[in-house]
């Protein structure tokens, strides 16, 4: 399984000039740092010339004082091979600033990411500019913090309980 | 909990009949025997026939990915059993691996955990399979199937109980290998159960699959076409139910799984009966696979040699100063892989289940992330059931065999 | 008291006894269980109501769904405070009497999970009246808490209307 990520990065640069930053190598794994507003399109590009039908993840991680743009949005995208061993899993990466981050959704290019994007959105605040439906998923919709920031302390309970009662009292859910 | 509103906005008036119709919202769930857990689903019906199916998810949200924040890679483990905890040992093996290829250390493992785990995670597979098909029957109505899957059950219960103490959630192999050597009668337990599951997995067949009303509830019901499902990021028998070939034991083999004779099954329809298909044949590969194991399961040893990450044995613990002080060290501080990240997949009874672990060169995960396929699988709920009678939305939630501990985490 | 003895019945056809322990007595041993089940406990929940365990030996077999027919609540699973109000609302729902049971570590008092999400122990929002560490528990230790359960009928009763 040898794959000419050269000519793929080259491929894209030449599409959306300066959309690839970096590239890293890490225990077998390709991870292109790509522009953050440049994603989308280069998504589109991946799928439609590259055949990367496949976005086997996406989520995010928060670097609070650790790097400047705070937040990295994570996608993990894949490609089928012809053959059943002959996948390719790409990993990209594009960062996000602190205060209001926001970044375009890809739902138009994976249907799959709609979740995915809602999840990142209630436990990191990124907003996805696009996404048809941009709503909280796991927590209660009137909870307030987001619980994958740095700085959210883990057994802080008190939003909880708060959407808690107010569900007590108004017998919803 | 289920309840009934008729929303009015949606009203029709029939001026021909005089009947005034109107689009009822039922709220299926949270609290609902047919959605396998705590999910919540909302259906705006037309009559039976459903206009739209939103679900609504994270009634389980439990906070996995953050608690494992705080704590050292090892003690991740535990809470990883109770996400899928249909098939606990899948995803611990899928954590260890994920660990083991952050610390660089897969060459190092020994072929006897290899194998042991190889035959675990099969074991794993049967018993998420059962259940999946055993429940999807028992909300369609066939209750015997419930029951003979469930026995079945048992048995692998058994065998985990004798390997690691647990029933369900079994916290199994360690970063580095095995903890303990597979028990003595670990070999004998599994030929027993390779000799009497056949019968049961027979029985389970001619109970459903030439069954008039099992095939009349899930032939043609909550079909997804193959690129809807790869478009939705769906994984596992439903994808292969839709005739896309993916699994990543041979897309991305890990455990040497590419040197075990078995086959991926395909069904075509994409239906709930493929799905069913699927399964049942999956189970079938499955007990190939463990019978390769069991049959070159080799001797020597069970964990690597690396002190810095593997405990030392519990009599030397006792025994030497130097054994009690890594000891110590291991289960205080923890290892701590050099900063990185990586992703593992894993091929999971309910499709793929990867983890992404960042490092930041500390004894604690700087984030772990766990992609569960049920959450992914879910989205496809309202497309299949989309224009359908309310019934196949039972068949549809059960067919898509989710587990709600991974998707809420 | 328990109205057991055959030989009570003697000759006669008919024994003498208060309402309240002839009630209590038919409450005790056809317990309807409304099994709320969220997570892992849930399956070995399953497991007891299945064939090896089997609760029907206790008369305990019949789990219904809906809470207007149950008289036991088995709280088995973790459960988080968006859950919590479902879970009250269940029980406010189910006709007196009725007894709960906290099933594992995660409703006696949050388990493993110390989290932003998950209440610390079902007593905040409910009474309980069997609480079954483990996590999750063996079947066997449920079959015990339905006998305790059952004990506490025998002893406490209930009132009849
Ligand atoms: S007590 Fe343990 S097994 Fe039971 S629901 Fe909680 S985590 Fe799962």
């Amino acid at each position: 399984m040898s794959f000419d990520f050269d000519s793929l990065i080259a491929a894209i640069n030449s599409a959306y000039p300066g959309a690839v930053k970096e590239r890293i190598e890490y225990r077998g794994e390709t991870t292109l740092i790509i522009d953050k507003d440049r994603i989308s399109s280069v998504c589109g590009h991946l799928k439609g010339t590259f055949g990367f039908t496949f976005l086997a993840d996406l989520t995010a991680v928060d670097y609070l004082e650790i790097r400047t743009p705070r937040y990295e949005v994570v996608y993990h995208v894949h490609r089928f091979g012809p053959e059943i061993d002959e996948n390719i899993r790409l990993r990209l990466k594009a960062e996000v600033h602190g205060d209001n981050p926001k970044i375009d959704s890809v739902t138009h290019i994976w249907s799959g990411a709609d979740w995915l994007e809602r999840e990142v959105y209630d436990m990191f605040g990124i907003v996805f500019t696009g996404h048809p439906d941009l709503r909280r998923i796991l927590m209660p919709e009137d909870y307030e913090p987001f619980p994958l920031r740095k700085d959210f302390d883990v057994r802080d309970r008190e939003a909880s309980k708060r959407s808690f009662e107010r569900a007590l009292r108004e017998g919803g859910d | 909990m289920e309840r009934v509103e008729f929303i009015s906005q949606e009203a029709n008036f029939n001026a021909d009949t005089g009947i005034r119709t109107e689009t009822m919202m039922l709220n299926m769930g949270p609290q609902h025997p047919a959605t396998h857990g705590v999910l919540r689903v909302v259906l705006y019906l037309d009559g039976e026939t459903v206009v739209k199916a939103v679900p609504y998810i994270g009634y389980l949200h439990r906070g996995i990915e953050k608690l494992c924040e705080h704590i050292t890679y090892q003690q991740c483990l535990p809470y990883t059993d109770r996400m899928d905890y249909l098939a606990s040992i899948c995803n611990n093996i899928g954590y260890i691996l994920t660990v083991e290829k952050l610390l660089g250390i897969q060459d190092a493992i020994p072929e006897r955990a290899k194998t042991a785990e190889v035959i675990l995670f099969e074991l794993g597979r049967i018993e998420s399979h059962l259940v999946g098909i055993g429940t999807n029957a028992l909300d369609l109505g066939a209750m015997s199937a419930f029951l003979y899957c469930f026995k079945e059950r048992e048995r692998i219960y058994d065998i985990l109980e004798t390997v690691c103490g647990a029933r369900l959630t079994t916290s199994y192999p360690r970063v580095g290998g095995l903890p303990l050597d597979l028990p003595d009668d670990f070999e004998e337990k599994v030929r027993n159960f390779l000799k009497v599951f056949p019968a049961t997995l027979a029985e389970v067949d001619s109970l459903l699959t030439r069954n008039r009303i099992w095939i009349d509830r899930t032939k043609g019901v909550a079909t997804i076409s193959a690129e809807d499902a790869i478009d939705l990021g769906l994984t596992g028998p439903a994808l292969r139910g839709s005739g896309v070939p993916y699994d990543v034991r041979k897309a991305m083999p890990y455990l040497g799984y590419e040197n075990y004779d078995f086959e991926v099954p395909v069904a075509n329809e994409g239906d709930a009966y493929s799905r069913f298909l699927c399964r049942m044949e999956e189970m079938r590969q499955s007990l190939k696979i463990i019978e390769q194991g069991i049959n070159n399961l080799p001797d020597g040893p069970y964990a690597a040699d690396l002190p810095d990450v593997v405990l030392p044995e519990k009599e030397l613990t006792y025994t030497r100063m130097e054994s009690l002080i890594r000891h110590f060290v291991l289960v205080y501080e923890g290892f701590k892989p050099p900063a990185g990240e990586v992703q593992h997949a894993v091929e999971n009874p309910k499709g793929e289940l990867s983890y992404y672990l960042v490092s930041d060169g500390t004894g604690k995960p700087y984030r772990m992330r766990v992609r569960g396929p049920s959450f992914v699988n879910m989205q496809a709920l309202p497309n299949m059931v989309k224009g359908r009678l309310l019934a196949d939305v039972i068949a549809a939630i059960g067919s898509l065999d989710i587990v709600l501990g991974e998707i809420d985490r | 008291m328990g109205v057991n003895s055959n030989s009570l019945l003697g000759g006669d056809g008919f024994i003498t006894t208060t309402i309240e322990a002839f009630a209590n007595w038919g409450r005790k041993n056809s317990l309807w269980p409304m099994p709320f089940g969220t997570a892992c406990c849930a399956i070995e929940m399953m497991g007891v109501f299945a064939s090896r365990f089997d609760l029907s030996r206790f008369g305990a077999e019949v789990a219904r769904f809906s809470p207007r027919q149950a008289d036991l609540m088995i709280v088995s699973g973790t459960i988080t405070y968006k859950m919590a109000s479902v879970c009250r609302m269940i029980y406010d729902q189910m006709p007196e009497p009725k007894w709960v049971i906290a099933m594992g570590s995660c409703t006696c008092g949050g388990g493993p999970f110390d989290s932003y999400a998950v209440v610390q122990g079902i007593d905040e929002f409910l009474p309980v009246d069997v609480y079954i560490g483990g996590c999750p528990p063996r079947p066997e230790a449920i079959i015990d808490a339905v006998m305790k359960i059952q004990k506490k009928i025998d002893l406490e009763g209930a009132p009849i209307l």
